[in-house]
């Protein structure tokens, strides 16, 4: 049991007070990078009063803040729960180790960047795991607090330490930090913790901190890992996971925001002084994704798609440019262009913003979805980017394995369209080491470059055009139906990948015109032990954050032999090693650790929709064809919520185009 | 192209010059920090403003001087150009509440004059030494002001320079803090604006190379802070003590009234 694991750095001496810690942090500031990142301030920051409210959360955006103040998860439940009466809420991010060591040897905790409060007074502390590389700064972050890392030497003086975000729906390898995780959306989760914690409170806390997570578990409103054994068989895989008390459930299940319309928020978007990587505001315009690609663990879990209506997107971006002053917005989603209203909803906003130096963008475009007239109408008033669009497999081949439905016929006829309206710069993304892939698919995406650049000259007339093929490796994600796949060794896709570049160079005719990025194997072999490992694995991140892992999102920072190194150490009095995690291919009757964490999607089609894989067999988008009993919308009692809607859009009279809704206009359908 | 030609850039109708102030923990802005705030403040308050030509349009706003990071100031100054004519104190009370609290404008004069930039001749900084009693910052400032020359290095953008400090040191003197209880020096000092720039912490490194033993008079952390009080014209007075630095919108104001 973890109890028996090396004892983490002495607690810092200013832990345990609630007052700002801000003058011993000021000392500090003028000996790091980018100070401004520490000291908050930023516009539409919530100044909540600390003794006015009974439950106070951090929430914690476990990377640098340049990355994590734009997070809308984060901006969505700092607002929700602020709104609340009586509820507290102060954001806290990664500390870079320039600060960390200073904040160490002059005993400052980890603090919010609100208050300056010191993380370790707080009733709860929310993590949003946007990716599983964030696993390191989190063990930071308790360890600055003050907090113990290992949650059962916890006491009821400890802050609630909720790990949320899609990489919690393996929580598995943080099981032993972390005192519960909220699966799926968390506006409804955070509220109902929020009511819990005061219950409990109010109640004179009965039975300590184990109560607490008791009745946590109980309501099943959160998943709580110690109130569950992990048994294993004899070479290292799962015999069963059990609940060890009656009032945790077999299984916990998602959760669902229905009716976006609902719940417009962020309804004042955090405006940072430092800058960040998305200088722009978002607007969330729906949720879930069922086109079904099979890579895609946030299409998978997030089901169904949700749409927010057109009316609903228009007076979110009244009201966010009003309040931010930002000069761009981002319609966000899993798969914009797919949005039922979107043309209508473009055409609309830039007629609004024409004139006012204001633009548009879609980040995450289809190939098929996509048509250039919407590319234009997003140019219309802002800068011309660059196109990027996600064929993510080489071969047609390819495609059919990962359910991208995309022909290469569908993308040369748009990619040449976009050369045809006067862009000059396509970017194509693309994914190594999906599984059945050989050589030979990955060096289609060479010819398809090539092909892309022959038709561009062609139809543009220009030789100027150019294209950038930007290649990521696969990483295989639980609950998806890749789940049970073998990934590649990071031999492998590294070799593969030179071969490409190779094919690429050496074209003659179109190599100049085609640029090639890519990154190496290896940090993808340790997100995959992390994604699809259990709780064992929580001594390989200790043991690797005990090393100095920090920021290993960040390739500066990444150290592949530190985390190899780590898992050798920790691993070695199990049959079981890195490779055991990642390059094994499991079978269906393997207990996978996150088999009792319902995402609603039903095991059997998952395993079905991984033999349909296999045989290179597709599967249609329930949102224009019969439902294919993926099992989401039954086990959640959800359905889908689409367009067309009959609220219209606010009035637009001719000749007024110029002038965007007056600021506080908040967009009543006309 | 589909695209259309570039628009037509909004000409400047009127020029207004604003001052500003970075306080507290805002004063960790850069000056990019800063130029992002204030044109989303601009966004937000709804201010005319005119826009520079071409297909990414601008903001016309001249920036003079930035304080460096890390440094408060009472007296930054910058200068916008507006599509339509606004009332210079209505302007100054929108941008100033679109602002996030810490960087306040405090001044704003419709510009009737030119060469603006070539009135910011000197700027007056306040020096707060903690740990420090004005008797032991007094001895290497006497040693400083002393000196016909004394060089520092500091490394800029183009590689590790060192140059002159004491040519630009106009006047220097040193006071205790308001409230006698804490050990503080307060060190006041005005610097000509000169290239490259010599700034406050370049005349501590140079107080810290002429102290006879730094580290035991106490010229160590915790770091100072430093705030730039004036900035403007020198309005020389015959002798040393007499250097003042004026405000560089006077010349506006005057115009106005006449």
């Amino acid at each position: 049991m973890p109890t028996t694991w090396p004892q983490g750095p002495a607690q810092p001496p200013l832990a345990g007070s609630a007052d700002s810690i801000f003058p011993a942090l000021e000392a500090l500031l003028p000996l790091v990078q980018k100070p401004i990142q520490y000291v908050g301030g930023e516009v539409n920051a919530v100044a909540a009063d600390w003794d006015d409210a009974d439950v106070r959360w951090a929430l914690m955006y476990p990377d640098a803040y340049e990355v994590g103040a734009p997070n809308q998860g984060v901006q969505i439940l700092y607002e929700v729960l602020n709104e609340q009466p009586g509820v507290l809420c102060e954001r806290t991010y990664a500390v870079w180790p320039d600060l960390e060591a200073l904040m160490r040897e002059h005993g400052v905790p980890q603090f919010t960047v609100d208050s300056h409060r010191p993380v370790g007074a707080f009733d709860l502390l929310g993590l949003s795991f946007s990716t599983e590389l964030g696993y390191t700064n989190m063990l930071t972050a308790l360890d600055l607090a003050g907090v113990p890392l290992i949650a059962t030497e916890r006491d009821e003086s400890h802050p609630v330490v909720v790990a949320g975000g899609h990489a919690a729906f393996n929580p598995e390898p943080i099981a032993d930090f972390i005192d519960a995780a909220v699966l799926g959306d968390g506006e409804e989760a955070v509220l109902r913790l929020s009511e819990i914690v005061r219950e409990w409170k109010q109640a004179g806390r009965p039975d300590g901190r184990a109560g607490l997570l008791e009745a946590i578990a109980r309501s099943g409103v959160a998943y709580v890992p110690s109130m569950y054994d992990v048994e294993y068989l004899p070479d290292g895989r799962i015999r069963r996971v059990v609940p060890r008390q009656s009032a945790a459930p077999w299984r916990v299940a998602k959760h669902t925001l229905m009716d976006l319309d609902e719940w417009p928020y962020p309804k004042a978007p955090l405006v940072p002084l430092a800058e960040t990587v998305h200088e722009r505001m978002s607007v969330e315009i729906f949720r879930g994704c069922t086109r079904g690609c099979r890579f895609c663990q946030a299409g998978m879990i997030t089901r169904p798609v949700r749409e927010r209506s057109k009316a609903g997107i228009a007076a979110m971006v009244a009201n966010g440019l009003a309040k931010t002053g930002y000069e761009e917005v981002g319609l966000l989603s899993l798969s914009s262009a797919d949005h039922s209203e979107i043309a209508e909803t473009t055409t609309y906003l830039a007629d609004c913003y024409e004139g006012s130096q204001t633009s548009l963008s879609l980040p995450s475009t289809r190939v098929d979805a996509f048509n250039i007239d919407l590319a234009n109408e997003l140019s219309r008033n802002g800068r011309r980017s660059g196109l990027t669009f996600a064929p993510e497999g080489g071969s047609e081949r390819m495609r059919k394995v990962i359910n991208k439905q995309v022909t290469e016929e569908d993308l040369i006829r748009t990619v040449a369209t976009a050369y045809g309206a006067g862009w000059r710069q396509v970017k194509l993304y693309f994914m190594c080491g999906l599984p059945t892939e050989t050589d030979e698919d990955v060096l289609q995406i060479a010819r398809l470059a090539a092909e892309v650049i022959r038709v561009g000259r062609e139809v543009s007339g220009r030789r100027d055009i150019r294209c950038t093929v930007s290649i990521g490796g696969f990483v295989p994600k639980p609950h998806t139906p890749f789940q049970w796949a073998a990934q590649l060794d990071h031999e492998t896709t590294d070799a593969r990948l030179a071969k490409l570049r190779d094919a690429i160079r050496t074209n003659r005719e179109y190599g100049k015109s085609i640029g090639f990025r890519y990154h190496d194997g290896k940090p993808g072999t340790i997100e995959g032990l992390l994604s699809r490992g259990d709780r064992r694995v929580g001594r390989v991140i200790l043991q690797a954050w005990r090393e100095g892992a920090r920021f290993d999102g960040w390739s500066e920072h990444f150290d592949f032999d530190r985390w190899a190194a780590a898992a050798d150490v920790a691993l070695a009095d199990e049959p079981i090693d890195l490779d055991w995690y990642t390059t094994r291919e499991r079978e269906h009757a393997e207990v996978l650790p996150w088999d009792h964490l319902d995402s609603g999607l039903d095991r059997e089609w998952l395993w079905q929709d991984w033999q349909d894989a296999l045989d290179e067999e597709g599967v249609e988008d329930c949102r224009w064809t019969p439902c294919f009993d993926c099992g989401v919308c039954d086990q959640m009692g959800t359905s889908i919520q689409i367009g067309p809607t009959d609220l219209g859009l606010p009035g637009l009279r001719v000749g007024e185009s110029a002038e965007p809704p007056l600021p506080g206009y908040v967009g009543q359908p006309a | 192209m589909s695209r259309k030609p570039p628009r037509d850039h909004v000409a400047p109708v009127q020029r207004v010059r604003l001052r500003y102030s970075k306080r507290g923990r805002l004063r960790f802005a850069s000056h990019r920090d800063f130029q992002r705030a204030f044109e989303r403040a601009l966004r937000r308050a709804g201010v005319p403003m005119a826009y520079s030509a071409g297909f990414s349009p601008h903001p016309k706003i001249s920036y003079a001087n930035a304080a460096p990071t890390g440094t408060a100031s009472e007296a930054e100054y910058l200068e916008i150009g507006l599509a339509e004519v606004c009332d210079p104190e209505d302007l100054r009370r929108r941008i100033d509440e679109a602002l996030p609290p810490g960087l306040d404008i405090v001044d704003v004069v419709v510009a009737r004059t030119s060469d603006f930039a070539d009135r910011l001749q000197a700027s007056c900084w306040r020096i707060e030494l903690p740990g420090l009693s004005p008797a032991q910052a007094q001895d290497p400032l006497d040693r400083l002001l002393a000196a016909d020359e004394v060089f520092v290095e500091r490394l800029t953008k183009n590689g590790l320079r060192t140059f002159d400090v004491r040519a630009a040191l106009l006047m220097a003197q040193v006071a205790p803090a308001d409230d006698e209880t804490s050990a503080c020096a307060i060190l006041t000092v005005v610097l000509r604006q000169v290239t490259p720039s010599v700034r406050p912490d370049d005349i501590l490194a140079a107080l810290r190379s002429v102290a006879p033993s730094p580290v035991a008079n106490g010229w160590h952390t915790p770091p100072p802070l430093v705030t730039r009080e004036m900035q403007g014209p020198l309005v020389e007075g015959g002798s040393a003590d007499a250097i003042v630095v004026g405000d560089p919108l006077a010349a506006d104001r005057e115009a106005d009234q006449t």
